[in-house]
């Protein structure tokens, strides 16, 4: 069983199955429509709570609740199922593809053959769409590759029954019900107000803008408090969450450009033109915060201290917090 | 970020099988998307995870060899998993796990669970009870 199934590249995996998705059933919207849509773009920093060893730094909302978001705003319904067994859960996906339904999974990379070694952590969140079936093999369309690709039964029954951070159960998920008449200018401006509240007025300092300023002050004593090595995993961390897993550069901010600008254009609305040129160079920042702490940990920082690092942070911070207030100020 | 300025600073992390996306602007502003082979700090803390990975194999290879662990800590490491990650894919207690990494008690395991434990890390048991 084929189906016809267009596969475009996207940075991140679940705006990608989003976006190829919704395409397959006749809605064309691009990933970082799916990202503004799904309200995707978020900070936290949660020191107490550590994986690996390292305190969780997250530039996105929780895994899943994009699809979420993005479906309830749309009023796209879909089927969400996991399983009790590998056996069921092929079955349930290969009467799907019989159907001519492709199907999103959650996966682990750790257990997909046909990634690099380097990206194969134990991370068990990472979205894909098989469309085929060909004998024991499956089609798979991975948004961050340029291809689809194959994977054994046996393999793909490993990805989906990973255990850990989340046990991934066998979850998958298709679209049942897409409707045609969907207001997407409403939904684009119900995504972006979401997002511009919870970065801009959340007061927890570990959630939204000000978690930025939070990390700021933890940064800035990361060598004192954890010592030089310990400091610079710390720090690796940071980066990794905002550049190495599919955020599209500088932790989704510049996929939000992206957003914003295309949001202007369907809203006719120049303001959101001009916001994505702030993002834009708010994205700058981090990537520049990104390289600065990239010297740091391989010991090339020529003098630059934590604090510096700290400071270039708290910039952020402050940009971040003004950007989505005033975002959350105008009026559509 | 100028779509000029993407970076392609290849350090065969991405073993040429992929091309990451990054989203930039062109000269006008306007934004698209660029295939990129890789960012020198993204590289530089890729490598540090994967560093902290093998340092953490070669202690476990020293300890092993000095007979205080037992080669199941070896596969455990090399697959990046933790005691507590190990448990739920066996489905036993992770303080079963961590009497099995002592060397008496995995020497005398049954066919059984170690039948289960090389599942778990797709391979043998023969594999199972090397290092290498």
């Amino acid at each position: 069983m084929r189906i016809d199934f267009e596969h475009r590249q996207s940075a991140h995996c679940e705006t990608g199955v989003i976006s190829n998705l919704m395409r397959h059933h006749g809605l064309d919207i691009s990933e970082p429509m799916a990202l503004g849509i799904g309200s995707g773009l978020f900070f936290s920093h949660m020191p107490f709570i550590k994986v690996n060893g390292l305190p969780v730094t997250t530039y996105r909302i929780m895994p899943g609740d994009i699809f979420k978001k993005f479906a309830k705003r749309t009023g796209v319904e879909m089927k969400r199922q996991k399983f009790s067994s590998p056996e069921k859960a092929m079955d349930a996906l290969d009467a799907c593809l019989e159907q001519g339904l492709p199907v999103g999974m959650l996966t682990s990379v750790f257990y997909l053959p046909y990634l690099p070694r380097a990206f194969r952590f134990h991370f068990n969140a990472h979205n894909i769409v098989v469309y085929a079936k060909e004998g024991d093999d499956y089609l798979v369309s991975d948004p961050i590759l340029e291809e689809p690709v194959k994977i054994d039964r046996r393999m793909l029954i490993r990805a989906r029954f990973a255990k850990g951070m989340p046990n991934t159960n066998g979850r998958m998920y298709y679209p049942t019900h897409v409707p045609k008449d969907i207001d997407v200018n409403a939904a684009i401006v119900k995504g972006l107000k979401y997002t511009a509240k919870d970065m801009g007025t959340i007061p927890i300092p570990i959630f939204g803008g000000r978690a930025i300023g939070f990390l700021a002050g933890r940064v800035a004593n990361y060598e004192k408090k954890y010592g030089q090595d310990e400091a610079k995993k710390y720090l690796g961390n940071i980066v990794r969450m905002q550049e190495e897993i599919g955020t599209g550069g500088a932790g989704f901010r510049f996929m939000f450009g992206a957003f914003l600008q295309e949001a202007s254009g369907r809203l006719g609305n120049p303001m959101l033109h001009k916001k994505s040129q702030e993002i834009t160079k708010i994205g700058d920042l981090w990537r520049n915060f990104a390289y600065d702490c990239g010297r740091m940990v391989k010991g090339r920082a020529d003098g630059m201290s934590y604090q510096d690092l700290a400071y270039q942070l708290s910039d952020i911070g402050r940009r971040e917090i003004l950007f989505f207030q005033s975002i959350h100020k105008m009026k559509f | 970020m100028k779509k000029k300025d993407v970076p392609q600073d290849d350090e065969n992390l991405f073993e040429g099988k992929v091309k990451v996306v990054k989203y930039a602007v062109d000269d006008e502003g306007n934004y698209g998307t660029v295939g990129s082979s890789g960012w020198e700090p993204e590289n530089v803390v890729l490598k540090q995870a994967w560093d902290e990975i093998n340092k953490k194999v070669q202690g476990t290879l020293v300890k092993i060899e000095a007979g205080e662990l037992s080669p199941l800590a070896y596969h455990m490491e090399k697959n990046i998993m933790d005691v507590g990650m190990l448990s739920q894919y066996m489905d036993i207690s992770k303080r079963n796990v961590g009497k099995h990494l002592e060397p008496s008690r995995f020497n005398n395991l049954d066919e059984k669970t170690l039948n289960k434990y090389a599942e778990v890390f797709d391979i043998t048991v023969e594999e199972l009870k090397k290092t290498e």
